[in-house]
């Protein structure tokens, strides 16, 4: 296709993805407010509209009237950008997610995601590492001894917790040859004996130590219970966010749920299969729209598992959390690093 | 197509800005910082004579420069913190007497 | 063309955020310019094909080391410079120097180099290449990172930690056993 639709092809793209992105932002802080409530045995919004599904929009419509306070000796220029630069990180993420196969609209031949680079989860992790500037210069900025705690605290955790990131999607990298995350899902296509599907958690040697280890850097590195000591209300105020009200702070919780949503699709595309379902059926435009509905709902799953950890246990103290990432998962993930690559080498 | 001349240009630019700043600044964090900047502008040469002659060692060599980069850095900055504990100033001028 | 507008605009950005590190008082302005620009050199590196190296240098570089030295400046709560009579001294010499010395570079390496032009993604291989290469060719350098990455952390926690924790333990098992 020419340059012309290339580039309108992709703008509209993006515009659909981030408009998709920031109503699932919303609606999962919906989500998590009732599932929360109903674990505490309370209901959780049903005021505004019926089950209370507006209630997203209420709360958008308090954070724009909300008075905007700056404090009187904070660093101006970063207290301001650094909301900003946590926002901007937390969606970029989204442009190298592929959410199904490659359609047909109008003629034209598109993937269903922004762009296919072959290094696309290399793209995730360094985005994700940048994505610790929006929290460290928050705290600092703020002049205050709660934030610049809670600022170090939280930039402290996050960079240990990368380390065991990183190493636990190692494995399926050697699975699947490739960093290209629509290649990782074409390598999870089909189904062992017809009914056990290829997924990298059942795959041989199966990868779900590694899964087991992403899960938990990934509530780390969202700042999530059982780790958010970094935001802990009993402990630090509300750490690295204190000062910060109105739409600031309404970026800094978009920030964290955008990071949930993306952590959530990138675990299903690497270790879930991705849009992969059950044996294709249907009309054509049914198997076009199928593999995105299969996607969505191995998020919700992931989402669902991330609220009701939220909502069941109590959280780390500091030096626990710490020690639990150095000195467990690191060696867990070299380990299962060793391993893989052993079953693989021998097996070729 | 752009001439090879333009990257190492680029690259001497940086390295000349890293030399200056180390020159000039007196904290001690901004003159590591200059150092690494002096290390990025020599990565860039190597990257850009690597794509010229098509030969990959050059790639490879820019991942040992990072990672000796990233150990001097761990290194240096607890030094600095060591003498800041000690010293009490981050300004090297002030740390000029071997006795305290 | 493109190729020359892009590699423009990401230059200028990276001579931009150089000169603003040299400018600028305070510390976290300077770290902060230096993130730009080892961005605005990743982008430098997509063009000349090195998607690897490109991504590397986000994580590794602008992700961490940078992380670790914006670490340092809250830590240490570095505030903005004071000019002493040493740093007149070297500006007043410093910079014309440089400025001589880097102009006398840029001519001779734009007339005289005898270098040709560099096509857009000009590198050859995925990184499963980069990989063979670590691994066959430069294997000893690879163990011997390894070695050096060790070395250096054991030296930054000792170095880093409270004065005389470490002694004091050491005392008081030669004392037990003494």
């Amino acid at each position: 296709m020419g340059i012309g639709t290339f580039i309108l092809v992709s703008i509209i793209k993006i515009v659909v993805a981030i408009g998709v992105l920031l109503t699932a932002v919303a609606y999962t802080v919906w989500l998590e407010r009732k599932v929360v409530g109903h674990i505490q045995n309370r209901w959780g919004p049903t005021r505004v509209g019926p089950f209370g599904l507006l209630q997203p929009l209420a709360d958008g419509v308090k954070f724009i009237f909300k008075e905007d306070l700056i404090p009187p000796h904070a660093y101006k220029p970063l207290f301001i950008a650094a909301p900003m630069i946590a926002l901007i990180f937390a969606l970029t993420s989204i442009s190298v997610i592929p959410i199904g196969n490659w359609i047909t609209v109008f003629g034209i031949h598109t993937p269903l995601e922004i762009t296919d680079v072959n290094i696309g989860l290399l793209v995730v992790l360094g985005i994700t590492s940048l994505g610790v500037y929006g929290v460290a210069l928050a705290g600092w900025s703020s002049n205050s001894k709660y934030s610049l705690l809670g600022g170090l605290r939280a930039s402290a955790q996050m960079v240990s917790y990368e380390i065991s990131l990183g190493l636990s999607l190692v494995g399926v990298l050697i699975l699947a040859g490739s960093f290209s995350l629509r290649d990782i899902v074409d390598a999870q296509a089909g189904t062992y004996w017809g009914f056990i599907p290829r997924w990298n958690i059942f795959q041989w040697p199966p990868q779900i130590i590694a899964f087991f280890i992403y899960l938990m850097a990934a509530y780390a590195e969202t700042n999530r219970i059982p780790f958010d000591l970094p935001e802990a209300e009993t402990e630090l105020v509300a750490g690295y966010h204190t000062e910060y009200s109105a739409m600031k702070f309404a970026m800094f919780f978009m920030a964290e749920y955008a990071n949930m949503i993306t952590v959530a699709s990138l675990a299903t595309l690497l270790f879930l299969g991705g849009w992969h379902g059950p044996h294709r059926f249907g009309p054509p435009l049914l198997q076009a729209i199928l593999p995105v509905f299969w996607f969505a709902a191995k998020i919700f799953a992931f989402l669902f598992l991330y609220i009701w950890v939220r909502g069941t246990l109590p959280r780390f103290r500091y030096d626990q959390l710490m020690a639990f990432g150095w000195k467990f998962l690191l060696p867990l993930a070299i380990a299962n690093l060793v391993i893989t690559a052993l079953i693989v080498a021998l097996r070729a | 197509m752009v001439p090879l001349s333009y990257y190492l240009v680029l690259s001497g630019i940086l390295f000349a800005c890293g030399v200056t700043g180390f020159l000039i600044k007196r904290n001690i964090i901004t003159i590591f910082m200059s150092i690494e900047l002096m290390l990025n502008g020599v990565n860039l040469s190597f990257v850009a004579f690597a794509a010229q002659w098509h030969a990959l060692s050059g790639q490879v060599f820019v991942f040992f420069v990072m990672v000796v980069a990233a150990a001097e850095s761990a290194v240096g900055l607890a030094i600095i913190i060591a003498v800041y504990r000690t010293r009490e100033t981050l300004n090297v001028d002030r740390v000029n007497l071997l006795k305290l | 063309m493109l190729h020359l507008l892009v590699f423009s605009v990401f230059g200028l950005v990276c001579v931009a955020g150089a000169v603003n590190l040299l400018v600028q008082r305070h510390p976290i302005n300077s770290a902060l310019s230096l993130v730009v620009v080892m961005g605005s050199l990743a982008v430098e590196y997509l063009l000349l094909g090195a998607e690897f190296v490109a991504a590397v240098q986000v994580i590794v570089y602008a992700g961490a080391i940078m992380v670790l030295f914006v670490f340092v400046i809250m830590l240490l709560n570095a505030g903005e410079e004071e000019r002493t009579k040493g740093s007149r001294v070297a500006m007043l010499f410093g910079i014309p120097g440089m400025l001589i010395g880097s102009v006398l570079v840029a001519w001779v390496l734009l007339e005289h180099s005898g270098t040709g032009n560099v096509a857009t993604g000009a590198l050859p291989g995925p990184p499963k290449v980069i990989g063979w290469l670590l691994f066959h060719d430069f294997l000893l350098p690879f163990e011997v990172t390894s070695v050096l990455v060790l070395i250096a952390i054991m030296g930054a926690v000792v170095l880093a930690s409270h004065p005389g924790s470490v002694e004091q333990r050491s005392t008081q098992q030669d004392k037990r056993e003494g």
